[in-house]
């Protein structure tokens, strides 16, 4: 093989921005999303897939997917995979686990459906120490169906069910379900990450790589919030998505890791 | 294998161990609760696992990712928490994940509840109801293969006479049959080939290999449904041929009608009787071929009258339908009340034969 020279031109500034080019598309999604632009679950699903390429279970593994925007992503993993029930994703993946304790076995859930509809699930899940992994996308709203109020939804926040802000008056108050899960026994990994940052994504990938080496490990239940933007589900401008998140979500759901 | 003494629950539980149950789950609910603590004792001695899971919802689900796992699996309760269990049956029905249910039932007011489901779509349960423990621990290992035959949920209902009473069974091995490839199991090793697989109610398929997408598929499910009408319909009779009386019922009652009728065949009267074996499929084409001659056609079951509609609309003459049944439970809640009774049933046909109407 020869060794081709190197010329870099520094006689002048670059051609274009400078940047780093990532791998447009990583080997396990067979095809494109179809969620709205300024979403946050796209990148979420892209760090789940590059972890489970990464330890190198590819192979051996099985997701359970609920009902929300991500139950499009059934159609683009390369994973074998179950959609379940809107909540039910943590009682599937038990039963999965169970029979197949070789496999890793992970959960994608929203805040709707593992928050409102499927509570009592995964804080059951996680109390009994399954070795499963659980990824709830929380962006504070069902974005399914249009942006309505969900048990996460912050104080203040404007949904399609909560036109002058979430009262906790009238609506309660938001559940945080990392710190929930963080205070049961059986829990071997929690924590709680965003997409809304360059340094968040890093951060959050490095937490859903724990969170399978801690189920690989035997070590217990595993769950990973993931604070995703929903601009259309907000009504903000796309851009503003990211900007949004920080200053609602995040200050509710403080980020990072409660049990390590 | 060796003749064993055995509570109902118990003979069940070996019958599903040896058509190869090896996952259970399930939410303790009397008369139920027996068939969950024997399996619970029983399913890790031979490497299964048994979940006492926190809710019958919660049981269901994980039947569900158990099954869709490849591993044969069941669950049950009866009345209250098959209601919390319907979302997941009409889901595995349509997903075509088959497992067991065990409705070990209070009373026969499930048969609605069994036949018609509670849940969304176009999707039946194949329901065999046993007359008693002998036939249930058939009944439990022909479930199992019917349930991987079919790819579907299906159901053993019960009662409290057959959860629990004792009685001395054999469980032997069955075999019923070859049965399809299990090429639909998720065992997790089609990740990253392009060819992974799901398990899914709308099978809209993987980007790269579109599947049929939920129209073509729920019309395939419910072809498959109206298919196993055509097959699976199963019913026992008697003296139906010179009948100017025919007795329908089923589960333990139709034991206890059975009875009766060969009391008033052996005094003369032109009786026979009729058991629907399976309560879904409904063996009607039977039935029509078996009232055809009759000129009384009495339903006896212990409800307001449901089974009462399959046999209106399948008796040969639906005019001469009449129900001698009745809800009757004692205040337990958990065993039938003062109709389950066969002297009460003789008077209650003898009414009918006599012109008189039953109370």
């Amino acid at each position: 093989m020869t060794r081709e020279q190197i010329i870099i031109d520094t006689s002048g500034p670059p051609a274009g921005p400078a940047r780093k080019v990532a791998d447009p598309k990583p080997s396990l999604l067979l095809g494109e999303h179809s969620l709205c632009p300024g979403c946050g679950e796209p990148v979420a699903l892209r760090l789940l897939l590059e972890v489970l390429q990464e330890l190198d279970i590819v192979q051996r593994t099985i997701g359970v997917v609920g009902h929300g925007c991500y139950g499009s992503f059934v159609r683009i993993m390369d994973v074998d995979v179950l959609q379940c029930l809107h909540g039910r994703a943590p009682s599937c993946a038990t039963g999965i686990k169970r029979v197949r304790p070789e496999c890793a076995v992970f959960t994608m859930q929203g805040d709707g459906d593992m928050a409102n509809e499927g509570l009592q699930e995964v804080l059951h899940a996680a109390a009994r120490g399954e070795r499963i992994t659980c990824v709830l996308l929380n962006n504070g709203v069902f974005g399914d169906t249009g942006g309505q109020l969900t048990a996460t939804t912050v104080l203040g926040q404007r949904t399609k069910t909560s036109l002058a802000g979430r009262e906790a008056e009238t609506h309660g108050y938001p559940i945080p379900v990392a710190d929930l899960v963080a205070s049961l026994q059986g829990t071997a990994y929690v924590a709680r990450g965003t997409v809304s940052t360059a340094g968040g994504v890093a951060q959050t990938r490095r937490m859903l790589r724990k969170a399978f080496e801690a189920q690989l490990a035997g070590a217990g239940f595993s769950l990973v919030e993931i604070l995703t933007m929903c601009p259309t589900g907000w009504f903000v401008p796309t851009a503003e998505g990211p900007g949004y998140l920080g200053g609602s979500l995040e200050q509710t759901y403080p980020l990072g890791e409660l049990v390590t | 294998m060796t003749r064993e003494l055995l509570e109902g629950s118990a003979a069940i539980a070996a019958a599903a161990i040896t058509a190869g149950c090896r996952f259970f789950a399930g939410y303790p609910m009397s008369p139920f609760t027996g068939l969950l603590e024997s399996m619970s004792r029983e399913l890790p001695a031979v490497g299964g696992v048994c979940v006492n899971a926190e809710s019958e919802i919660e049981g269901a689900n994980m039947v569900l990712g158990a099954a869709a796992a490849g591993t044969r699996s069941a669950t049950g309760s009866c009345g209250q928490g098959i209601a919390l269990m319907q979302e997941t049956i009409a889901e595995a029905a349509l997903n075509e994940t088959p497992f067991v249910v065990f409705n070990m039932a209070r009373n026969q007011q499930d048969y609605f509840q069994c036949t018609r489901g509670g849940g969304w779509g176009d999707y039946r349960t194949i329901t065999l109801a046993p007359k008693d423990v002998t036939e249930a621990v058939e009944h439990t290992q022909l479930l199992f293969h019917l349930a991987e035959l079919h790819r579907a949920p299906v159901i053993l209902y019960g009662d409290p006479l057959i959860a629990q009473t004792r009685i001395s069974v054999t469980v032997a091995p069955r075999d019923y049959g070859p049965l399809p490839a299990r090429d639909w199991v998720l065992d997790g090793t089609g990740g990253g080939t392009g060819r992974s697989r799901q398990v899914w109610t709308w099978a809209m398929g993987k980007a790269t290999d579109p599947g049929p997408g939920p129209d073509r598929h729920w019309r395939a499910v419910a072809d498959k449904f109206d298919a196993i009408a055509g097959v699976e319909a199963r019913f026992e009779q008697a003296y139906v041929d010179d009948a100017e009386t025919v007795v329908v019922a089923f589960g333990t009652a139709a034991l206890f009608v059975e009875y009766v009728v060969e009391e008033l065949r052996a005094e003369g009267h032109r009786i026979g009787w009729f058991r629907p074996v399976s309560l879904w499929p409904f063996p009607g084409e039977a039935l029509a071929a078996a009232t055809t001659g009759a000129r009384r056609v009495l339903v006896f079951e212990l409800n307001a009258g449901q089974m009462l509609d399959d046999v209106r609309i399948h008796a040969a003459d639906r005019s001469v339908v009449r129900f001698i049944g009745g809800v009757s439970i004692a205040e337990s809640g958990l065993a039938y009340g003062d109709l389950m009774d066969a002297p009460v049933i003789r008077d209650r046909i003898l009414a009918a034969l006599t012109g008189g109407v039953p109370a």
